[in-house]
């Protein structure tokens, strides 16, 4: 039946829980992803959304629940998934051009066709002429393409990105925004992103998922019913304030609230 | 360029002071008139160390060499422990405190029985300094391994990395600046190891040199040996950051 359930969907997550220690993180979480959706999560900060990447990305076991990819049981694998940490990891021994490649070198794929294939991406990303750079010479945004170059270079089922932007200034932010809102439609990615902007949330998303406080769980979705390509104009429309204003909610009643009231 | 200068200029007040220091010792000597064989000026200790220099020279070489090979087994031993305790749980609960154990035994009162143990060639010797220098070593290497962000070993297995994987692309980069840092500790240590191991018996070397000329009363040439001694410390110091920019120049720091 979960075969079933999992053919239409590129990814299900079915009942997590996991508990550090005595510390329950997650409490049961379900959601799925359609192919090439894009869904990000909201929540209140240390509610468990990392936590929820590291189960996903077979990381941590989960202490109960299933995570499909193509209807198939991915629980506890690495491989469906590309992971982008909260932090760039960008290593000062290895040049723009190689950090970008680690992925397809752990991999085992030959150096040269690595770069070959990482290298295709430096245009669409903004990066060309920074191959050989070291990442202490890249701007704060430069460093997260980077690092998200990195991640979907790796040619996995689903990108998992954890606040990429969230240490970016406000302008940057925007212009990573609009760039990835650009650069996402011409490839098909399936993403899950993570990120502490509500507005960021609904700009990028298709779906935004609001979890819950510690221990956390899907309390509420707000499907994003706007156009696409959107571009910044996108911004000022009554309907985007609609949905910004909805999940601006849920995200406080589930702070007012504390941790009871199922919805 | 411009950084060579900026190092000189760095090193000025250092060379003042020493300059100084030099004055003061050469002033009090010749106002004293102190003997020689209990404080000679540092002009004596210059102008008699040049008169020896083709002893000095012929002791400073094997010195050198028993500190190469000594720090080279030191480095070995050092790595492997390091490597293997990064590997082996079990092996860190079992080689810790046989460390720190290491480093309590009283070299002075053990060198002797090295002797007695490897007779006056490079081993004992070899022992002495392996003994003074894989502790920094070992430890700045387990210390730097184990200061892997864990975001970055996430990462790594998040391409699917093994173990072994995760130590050659983070680990084992990662660990550079505290491995250089421990690496400088280690060489200053080696060449005093070499020179006490020389000093407790050997047939030729700066310590065995040193001892002679103490019991010559040619407390002139003792100095001239122990400034050549910090030379050959320094300039093996200064060898460090050169290897460093070869291997690893993004791990400089400031
Ligand atoms: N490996 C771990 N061991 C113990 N506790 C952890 C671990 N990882 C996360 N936690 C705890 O789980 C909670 C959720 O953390 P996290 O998932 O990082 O939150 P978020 O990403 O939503 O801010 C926090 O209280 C954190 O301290
Ligand atoms: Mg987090």
């Amino acid at each position: 039946m979960a075969e079933l359930k999992g053919a239409e969907h590129k990814l299900v997550i079915e009942g997590l829980r996991k508990a550090f220690g005595p510390l329950p993180v997650l409490d049961g979480v379900d959601f799925d992803v359609a192919p090439g959706e894009f869904v990000a999560l909201v929540g209140p900060s240390g509610c468990g959304k990392s936590t929820l990447f590291d189960v996903v990305a077979g990381l941590e076991p989960p202490d109960a629940g299933r995570v499909l990819v193509d209807g198939a049981d991915a629980t506890g694998r690495v491989d469906p998934f590309a992971y982008m940490p909260q932090r760039d990891l960008l290593f000062p021994w290895r040049t723009v051009l190689d950090n970008t490649t680690l992925g397809l070198e752990v991999a085992g794929v030959p150096r040269k066709a690595a770069r070959a294939r990482a290298g295709e991406l430096f245009e669409p990303f903004g990066l060309a002429g920074f191959e050989k750079a070291r990442p202490g010479e890249l701007s704060g945004g430069m460093r997260q393409r980077a690092a998200l170059l990195r991640t979907v270079v790796q040619d996995r089922a689903v990108l998992l990105l954890d606040e990429p932007f969230g240490a970016l200034d406000a302008l940057t932010r925007i212009d990573m925004q609009l760039w990835l809102e650009g650069v996402r439609a011409g490839f098909g990615w399936t993403v899950l992103l993570i990120t502490h902007d509500i507005r960021e949330a609904v700009f990028l998303a298709d779906r935004v998922l609001v979890l819950g406080p510690r221990p956390t769980s899907v309390r509420h979705e707000t499907v994003v019913d706007l156009p696409r390509p959107r571009d910044v104009s996108m911004i000022t429309q009554p309907r985007f304030a609609e949905l910004e204003a909805e999940v601006l909610g849920q995200v406080g009643r589930g702070r007012a609230a504390g941790a009871d009231s199922e919805h | 360029m411009t950084g060579a200068l900026g190092r000189l200029r760095r090193l000025t007040p250092a060379l003042v002071l020493v300059l100084v220091g030099l004055a003061v010792w050469q002033w009090y000597v010749t106002a004293s008139a102190v003997r020689p064989q209990v404080l000679p000026s540092p002009l004596r200790v210059l102008t008699e160390g040049w008169a020896f220099r083709a002893q000095i020279w012929a002791n400073a070489l094997p010195t050198l060499q028993v500190t190469a090979v000594g720090f080279a087994v030191s480095l070995a031993v050092g790595w492997a422990i390091a490597v293997a305790v990064d590997f082996s749980p079990w092996l860190r609960r079992a080689l810790t405190p046989l460390l720190v154990a290491s480093q309590t035994l009283p070299i002075i009162a053990i060198a002797p029985l090295l002797i007695i143990w490897f007779g006056f060639g490079l081993a004992p010797k070899v022992v002495v300094i392996a003994l003074v220098t894989f502790f920094p070593i070992a430890v700045g290497l387990i210390e730097g391994f184990g200061r892997t962000d864990r975001q970055a070993t996430n990462l790594l297995r998040s391409m699917g990395a093994s173990r072994w994987a995760q130590f050659r692309y983070v680990r084992l980069p990662g660990a550079m600046p505290s491995f250089f840092t421990a690496l400088r500790i280690g060489i200053t240590y080696a060449v005093t190891g070499a020179i006490f191991a020389e000093y407790v018996g050997a047939s030729a070397g700066l310590g065995i040199f040193m001892n002679l000329q103490k019991n010559s009363f040619r407390t002139d040439l003792v100095l001239a040996a122990v400034l050549v001694t910090a030379l050959i410390s320094v300039s093996l110091y200064g060898l460090t950051f050169l290897v460093q920019r070869l291997v690893a120049p993004w791990s400089r720091r400031g």
